[in-house]
């Protein structure tokens, strides 16, 4: 079970510098800054959230104030300051999703879950919230699941009840 | 020789002013003084990068220049436009942008926790002042108000975030006067707020202009919270050998004693000189300091009503004559009591 | 059928990968500007073309070009803003996804023209797969000598990075989009100076979105003059509309300029028709920013004309009875949709989306959803309804940038067209809470207009 730890000290592995040495390449020199915000997606894919610890480590890589990586992982939603289940379920909340039934799926996935929005199942599996249009108007109601961003269309009450089920045989396979 | 410089000519409700190319309108407007100069809560001249996000110094321009008359399709943030020559400006002659502006300044209010009673800053709060001048008595949001906890900021420095107008000066600050800056704007929106993230100590030598440069009581001295009223309290302009700043301030009286000590604030709420902490909180004796004279205080300022025999009317009060009328007889009744 | 400029190939299997969009013909566009046409005649072209930006402004693209300062000494940047975020809008995420390579090229020739010799596209960062699709394709078009130094042997130099954004709406505005790239918050920058000017890193920048340089390709193809006789008056070429809501069949069409609002509905080739056989209610053309507008005025203008797909005539009649075209988001309503709700989540989409740097907005979207919210749950009041009108007032035109004006004008076509199901859900908060205004009079054919 996970407990929200105020901080969480974390340990960059080699491969995930060699990533971020990677990315700060992309850039002129002297705007390594730039590599900020891929360089945070990379963090979260590692450790499924952004400690201050993790965030502080890339300040440092980056030759940055903290705060300025403070601010940039508070202010996009992407982000998670605090630990999410193993599978962060994102479904479209905006208009043309809801159209097509957004919200009922949205309540279904709650009572499906027994968690409310933001919250982590007990199993520590999953956790879901609602976020503004994702862009797949034409195909909703859409939801992702990070860190690769899988994208899910069309859904149904069935077909989360499916998806739901498979993911939970993967992590027991894992 | 050095080429000439040829200044452009601006006019700014009806009055011709000509300034160097570059400037803003709002510094153009400031330089012919009085009335129409736009509020500004959060363009601080001696802030690099300032401006342009309160909108409370909106402007119409209804002549772009002499070039290309044509007006400007919105109305703009003056301390962010730079004038051209022959460019016609429109500010309390425009009923648009008083219209615009008492709109800005009632959704600067709606989630504001009107605290003045219990506030360091009343009395010398930009935002009070906007509020007494274009506010109504009365709001129009009936939805509960955004609240945050109050925090310290070190033992000096106390954020009141419920109050705060998210200007920026104070972000400013720390990245021009402070090598490293250790607060920001976290979050995004309406839920943004001013914030170390982690609990820190801000304790710079500079950083006390946060509190100088705040137009709100957001960022308020620790060291003279509750003390008194700022009205009860008399302003001398003071200076000290400092080996880190220019050592000029005002120091704050009340009796013999010295309750706090600012930078010397200009008619625009500007201080001169960025002074250090040390002046700021750790000279408090009149012994420290050199004293100079009285600050000067503005006329209409809550600060001078007791220093000034004559009264001014504030500009809400002149154009109503029933108000002018009563505020006359009660200056005499106030007078009578002396 | 209308022609295919970009989707040409859309069903050809492979056509993600560089082999297949090169058997195709693809990859013409980038030898025949580096080896036989200078960067000024590429502008030249896409200025001929009248090609406007696709991202939803509908700046001419090849006029944007012209305004790029060229200093010397002084790199010049060229970003793809493929932070396809406007609600109603998926266009560029199809393109990246099954023809990525049509980005690709449109980048490498618009790079030329602009003398840039590294450029970025910013995808947002819930594109991930996309993201990782043009890395691919980026790759695959360098194996090939098409990316890196020397390109075909013109001497000519370019590197395309992808760069993912955090989530973040406003990051779609061009200013807030390069704060992002340069590892900021998505805070737009006050104007002037403009990206033309001062742009990324402080350098000469174009912004322009994935559809625009994407269209690019066919412009240097065939000439802009060709490209020019597709559309109608100052809408040339074809668009990529996104098509969703209550239709038959959602998805992203690429049409000529020009077709009918009505064909464009109606027809098997596009929307195939409100779908479950319900009628049209209200539609939005450009993406949620844009007026909403009831049934009788979308397929019709006030005047009585067929309305048509084009920046000028979805824009005819102004805010009063018209909308825009904008990035061609196009929402579709049937008669059992609710126009409360939907501001409302409008609404809440912009406070949720606000940066929160002007003041106007960052209050003002917030006051305008809670507003909504009571109307909807049925604890509205007449002077609500006043209450919103003014409030988006007070933001429209008031803010740094578009999101005040794209918060505040879905809120007030709402309340122009459909004001009275606003006061039916003041006058029957019970009712509004089982049950649905519907239709009402909204597709009611308009009284003739008398001069």
């Amino acid at each position: 079970m996970l407990s929200v730890q105020e901080n969480l000290p974390v340990e960059f592995s080699a491969s995930l510098l060699a990533k971020c040495a990677e990315i700060v390449t992309r850039y002129p020199a002297g705007k390594q800054k730039s590599a900020l915000l891929p360089i945070l997606h990379e963090v979260q894919a590692e450790f499924g959230w952004l400690s201050t610890d993790a965030m502080d480590k890339v300040a440092a890589f980056l030759q940055i104030k903290p705060i300025e990586v403070y601010e940039v992982a508070t202010f996009y939603t992407m982000y998670f300051l605090k630990p999410q289940g193993k599978f962060a379920l994102e479904i479209c909340r905006t208009g043309p999703c809801c159209l097509v039934g957004a919200e009922k799926i949205m309540n279904h996935i709650e009572q499906r879950l027994g968690v409310k929005e933001g919250e982590v199942t007990a199993d520590g599996l999953f956790s879901w919230r609602g976020v503004e249009c994702l862009a797949a108007c034409g195909y909703g109601p859409v939801l992702q699941i990070g860190p690769e961003y899988t994208f899910y269309e069309n859904l149904t009450e069935e077909s989360v009840d499916n998806l739901i089920e498979t993911l939970r045989n993967k992590a027991k396979e894992a | 020789m050095a080429d000439e410089v040829v200044n452009f000519k601006v006019t700014i409700d009806g009055i011709p002013v000509e300034v160097a190319p570059g400037s803003t309108i709002l510094n153009a407007a400031r330089q012919i003084g009085g009335d129409i100069v736009p509020p500004a809560m959060c363009y601080y001249s001696k802030l690099e990068g300032s401006g342009g996000k309160c909108r409370t110094c909106l402007v119409k321009v209804s002549k772009g220049s002499e070039k290309d008359p044509r007006p400007m399709p919105k109305l703009v943030a003056s301390c962010r436009t730079t004038v051209m020559d022959g460019m016609e400006v429109q500010n309390i002659t425009s009923p648009e942008v008083e219209e615009a502006r008492k709109g800005v300044v009632e959704i600067l209010l709606i989630n504001h926790p009107l605290d003045c009673p219990i506030c360091d800053q009343a009395g010398e709060c930009k935002l009070q002042d906007l509020g007494y001048e274009h506010g109504s008595e009365g709001t129009r949001y009936e939805f509960e108000r955004r609240t945050f906890e109050r925090v310290d900021l070190g033992d000096k420095i106390q954020l009141h975030m419920n109050r705060c107008i998210l200007c920026y000066r104070c972000v400013y600050v720390a990245n021009q006067l402070t090598e490293e800056r250790e607060h920001g704007v976290l979050y995004r929106g309406d839920h943004s707020e001013i914030s170390t993230h982690i609990e820190k100590a801000l304790d710079h030598d500079f950083i006390g202009n946060v509190i100088d440069v705040c137009p709100v009581g957001a960022l308020t001295d620790k060291t003279f919270r509750f003390k008194n009223r700022v009205w009860f309290t008399k302003p001398i302009d003071a200076h000290r050998d400092c080996p880190k700043c220019s050592g000029k301030v005002t120091l704050w009286y009340k009796g013999d004693d010295v309750l706090r000590v600012t930078g010397r604030k200009d008619e625009f709420g500007e201080v001169e000189d960025f002074i250090c902490n040390t002046c700021r909180f750790d000279t408090k004796s009149t012994s420290d300091w050199v004293l100079e004279h009285p600050t000067d205080v503005e006329k209409e300022s809550v600060i001078g009503a007791n220093h000034y025999e004559q009264f001014h009317l504030p500009p809400v009060i002149r154009e109503d004559e029933k108000l002018k009328l009563a505020n006359e007889e009660q200056l005499q009744r106030t007078e009578r009591l002396k | 059928m209308g022609r295919k400029l970009l989707l040409e190939h859309i069903n050809e299997p492979g056509i993600n990968t560089f082999d297949v969009y090169r058997q195709k013909g693809g990859y013409r566009a980038v030898e025949k500007a580096l080896k036989t046409m200078s960067p000024d005649d590429v502008v030249e072209e896409v200025k001929k073309s009248g090609l406007r930006g696709r991202g939803g402004a509908g700046f001419p693209t090849g006029m944007k070009w012209g305004f790029l300062a060229k200093p010397e000494g002084v790199p010049r940047y060229l970003v793809c803003n493929g932070d396809e975020s406007e609600p109603g809008t998926f266009k560029d995420r199809f393109l990246m996804t099954h023809i990525p390579h049509a980005l690709v090229e449109g980048m490498i020739v618009s790079s030329y023209a602009l003398g840039a010799n590294t450029s970025y596209i910013y995808v947002r960062g819930e594109m991930m797969p996309q993201i990782r699709i043009l890395e691919k394709a980026i790759a695959e078009a360098k194996a090939a000598g098409f990316l890196g130094n020397n390109i075909l042997g013109s001497g000519y130099n370019l590197e395309i990075y992808v760069q993912p954004g955090g989530g973040a709406y406003i990051c779609g505005e061009e200013t807030a989009l390069l704060e992002s790239l340069e590892g900021k918050r998505g805070n737009p920058r006050i104007k002037p100076p403009f990206p033309a000017i001062a742009g990324l890193y402080g350098c000469p920048t174009v912004v322009n979105n994935v559809e625009s340089i994407a269209s690019v390709v066919p412009i240097v193809n065939d000439g802009g003059e060709e490209y020019a006789k597709i559309g109608i008056e100052r809408s040339t070429g074809t668009k990529l509309i996104s098509a969703s809501g209550n239709i038959n069949k959602p998805g992203v069409y690429e049409i000529e300029l020009g077709v009918s609002v009505e064909e464009f509905i109606y027809s098997d080739e596009y929307c195939g028709g409100i779908a479950n056989g319900k009628r049209l209610k209200a539609l939005v053309a450009g993406g949620s920013s844009v007026p909403i507008l009831p049934a009788n005025l979308i397929t019709k203008t006030a005047a009585g004309n067929a309305r048509l797909m084009t920046y000028e005539s979805l824009a005819d009649g102004g805010f009063q009875t018209g909308t825009m075209l904008g990035s061609g988001g196009f929402i579709v309503y049937d008669e059992d949709q609710c126009i409360v709700r939907n501001t409302w989540n409008f609404a809440r989409f912009y406070h949720h989306e606000s940066c929160g740097q002007c003041s106007p907005c960052r209050e003002g979207t917030g006051w305008m959803e809670k507003v909504l919210h009571k109307i909807e749950l049925g604890h509205g009041t007449m002077e609500d309804i006043d209450l919103l009108w003014d409030i988006q007032r007070k933001i429209e035109g008031n803010t740094i940038c578009p999101l005040g004006d794209a918060a505040a004008w879905p809120v007030a076509a709402a309340i122009r067209h459909f004001r009275d199901e606003f006061e039916w859900h003041v006058l029957n908060p019970q009712e509004s809470q089982t049950r649905n205004y519907g239709l009402a009079h909204y597709a009611d054919p308009l009284a003739p207009v008398v001069q």
